[in-house]
């Protein structure tokens, strides 16, 4: 906990310093009508950068008896975050419908260990119906890929 | 006067139309509240873009409803799993599990949602009344008053946040931090994009809510293991009129939960600590406290009806200052805009309809409510037995459309991706989520008030204190930022004062 701790705050930290040199270039002072872009800026990242000293010399003090994260419980985290960034990349790829029709089948397959027909069932009816319902009823498209295309959409 | 414009209201809230959106809102809110992992901020986050074609009248009911319905479908998960759904239906576990096991769930759950009824139409109704007085006041508000007023927002979260105080600064700033990447709208100057054209448009609040508390919470539950193993419910009209007809013993409870409720409710943040102070006051104050969290059925109307009041109190300051006092009333700030509508006190001279019929429709809202949580129980509690390997990828793909929707962007997909393991991180590390969603909604509109409280006072901060109403304002809030300072000091010298006291007798 102490180490995920000091990371956290000394990763915030950076961003404080990022947002300084960027409110530095913009002008913090008084400009032509009021104060410049980087005035409000500045004022946000000393804030930040105090308050995460503050946080890093608190959690650097004592050791804390907790672990941020167990092993037992790193492993189903990581596998919703895993699948979750493929499907994200698949989306990408090849569209919002094919990537969560493959997304579903694997997972139940894979986690769920779901049979065949019941992973591919509902691969294929969350894809139609969301499709349905954005693209037809609603008229808010989503990402789409070769599939779509070849389908005339 | 008011009552000719909460009529002009009913008459927006019960057309056939909008009295079907309210179901459906209500349907799908509870369901959203019984899933893990999605609660109301979320489902009305998701929601939003497909109200874009709506009206902005039916666009609102649909989301209020959708968070009456989450409201409700919290208190299902709480007693029936012993998994609260929200973070206010915690204090709702502690006695509505012990008797769902005992085999009265149905009374519990009957408690739940009749509290729930009760806390939110008193808010309603203070709101009804209120709301009015309240925006003709804040027509007069310039822009120091509404900087103090979201000084004392943020104030708010630190002084009375619980937690730490130092992390929930950090949460505000990095709220403000995010919210000021992208173009300057005063000088049109580029900020913090450092040549990267994609931030250019900055981070949408949406796809931040939808990852901090969609994904994040997901990471969060797998964690612990899922394991439903939960009671059953049977509900049938006798079960619903003999609680009922106990319920008015418990009037004491009723009324604090409500005050509670409303007084913490629209400060932001609220909800949560109102339903644990409300529980604590039911049983410091009841005849029998040794019940407590062994399944009393007071110990559920107190936490339900102080959430629910809350739940509606939240939505006051958001219809009359355009300041949200929850992250879902910030969603629907959101909405708002994109509908075209300017929040804050002019709508309810410009929008009289929207307003009151937004009004109108959390009394038609909460009335179907309740009606229909009796009935469905069972359906939705069915809901928590779908095997977590679909439920996951289910509420992952549907955060991603969410995600998209907002701008039709594929990098707002990734944001989600990545606010999603940083809700997880806070969670973990206790810093709190609900102030950088607001910092990341106000965030333009506070460093806009403050700019222009500058330009009118020549760059002196005294102004913020200069002025009757904005000087008042920032007193309390300068209060509260302090509060966590002063308090150990106040304690010690107490605790110093005491001691003697206790020696000499």
């Amino acid at each position: 906990m102490r180490a995920a701790n000091l990371i956290t705050a000394a990763i915030l930290a950076a961003v404080g310093v990022l947002v300084l040199v960027d409110a530095l270039r913009l002008g913090i002072r008084w400009g032509t009508d009021g104060p410049q872009s980087g005035f409000f800026p500045f004022w946000l990242a000393v804030l930040l950068i105090g308050c995460c000293l503050a946080i890093a010399v608190k959690a650097g003090r004592r050791a804390s008896p907790y672990a941020f994260v167990t092993r037992q419980a790193l492993g189903p985290v990581l596998a919703v975050v895993g699948p979750a960034a493929a499907f994200v990349v698949l989306t990408q790829a090849i569209g919002l419908y094919v990537a969560a029709a493959l997304y579903l089948a694997f997972y139940m397959r894979w986690v769920g260990r779901h049979s065949w027909a019941a992973a591919a069932g509902l691969a294929v009816a969350f894809p139609v119906i969301t499709f349905l319902v954005f693209e037809r009823w609603f008229l808010v498209p989503m990402p789409k890929g070769p599939l779509e295309a070849w389908l005339g959409y | 006067m008011g009552l000719e414009n909460l009529l002009l209201g009913f008459q927006v809230a019960l057309q056939p139309h909008n009295l079907m959106v309210a179901v459906v809102g209500i349907a799908l809110g509870t369901v959203i509240g019984v899933l893990p992992g999605l609660g109301g901020a979320n489902g009305v986050a998701i929601l939003l873009p497909l109200t874009f074609t709506m009206p902005p009248t039916s666009a609102i009911i649909l989301l209020t409803s959708l968070y009456w319905g989450a409201l409700f479908g919290g208190a299902i998960t709480s007693i029936l799993f012993n998994i609260p759904g929200e973070p206010w239906s915690v204090a709702t576990t502690f006695d509505g599990f012990p008797m769902a096991r005992r085999g009265e769930g149905g009374q519990a759950l009957t408690a739940a949602f009749t509290s729930s009824f009760v806390g939110a139409l008193f808010s309603v109704v203070l709101i009804t009344l209120f709301a009015p007085v309240l925006a003709e006041v804040a027509l007069r508000f310039g822009p120091p008053e509404f900087f103090a007023i979201q000084l004392l927002t943020f104030s708010s979260f630190i002084g009375l946040g619980g937690g730490s105080p130092v992390k929930s600064l950090v949460s505000i700033l990095l709220g403000f931090v995010l919210a000021s990447v992208g173009l300057d709208i005063v000088t049109g100057a580029l900020r913090l994009t450092f040549g990267f054209t994609e931030l250019m448009k900055g981070f949408d609040f949406i796809v931040a809510v939808i990852g901090l508390f969609g994904i994040g919470e997901i990471l969060l539950t797998v964690e612990e293991g899922l394991s439903f193993r939960g009671a059953s419910a049977r509900i049938n009209p006798r079960v619903v009129w003999e609680t009922w007809r106990t319920l008015p013993r418990y009037w004491r409870t009723f009324i604090r939960g409500s005050m509670i409720g409303f007084w913490m409710g629209f400060k932001p943040g609220g909800a949560t600590p109102a339903s644990f102070m409300s529980y604590a006051f039911a049983k410091r104050f009841s005849r029998h406290p040794e019940g407590f969290g062994k399944g009393e059925i007071e110990g559920v109307v107190a936490p339900e009806t102080a959430a629910h009041a809350a739940g509606g109190a939240a939505l006051l300051p958001m219809i009359t200052l355009g300041i949200p006092g929850s992250p879902t009333a910030a969603v629907m700030l959101g909405g708002l805009i994109i509908w075209g509508l300017q929040p804050g006190p002019m709508l309810f001279k410009e929008q009289p309809e929207f307003v009151w019929g937004l009004i109108a429709s959390m009394y038609t809202g909460n009335v179907i409510g309740v009606a229909m949580v009796l009935l469905f129980v069972p359906f939705f509690a069915a809901i928590l037995r779908i095997p977590f390997a679909i439920l996951t990828p289910l509420i992952v793909a549907v955060c991603a459309i969410g995600a998209y929707s907002v701008h039709g962007s594929m990098i707002d997909i990734w944001y989600m991706l990545v606010f999603g393991v940083i809700g997880y991180v806070f969670k973990k590390l206790d810093y709190p989520l609900a102030p950088l969603v607001l910092a990341l909604v106000l965030g333009d509109l506070a460093e806009n008030a403050l700019r222009q409280s500058l330009i009118m006072s020549q760059g002196s901060l005294l102004i913020l204190l200069n002025r009757p109403i904005s000087g008042a304002i920032t007193a309390v809030a300068l209060f509260f930022f302090a509060l966590p300072l002063i308090t150990p000091y106040w304690r010690r010298l107490r605790g110093r004062a005491v001691a003697p006291a206790q020696g000499g007798s």
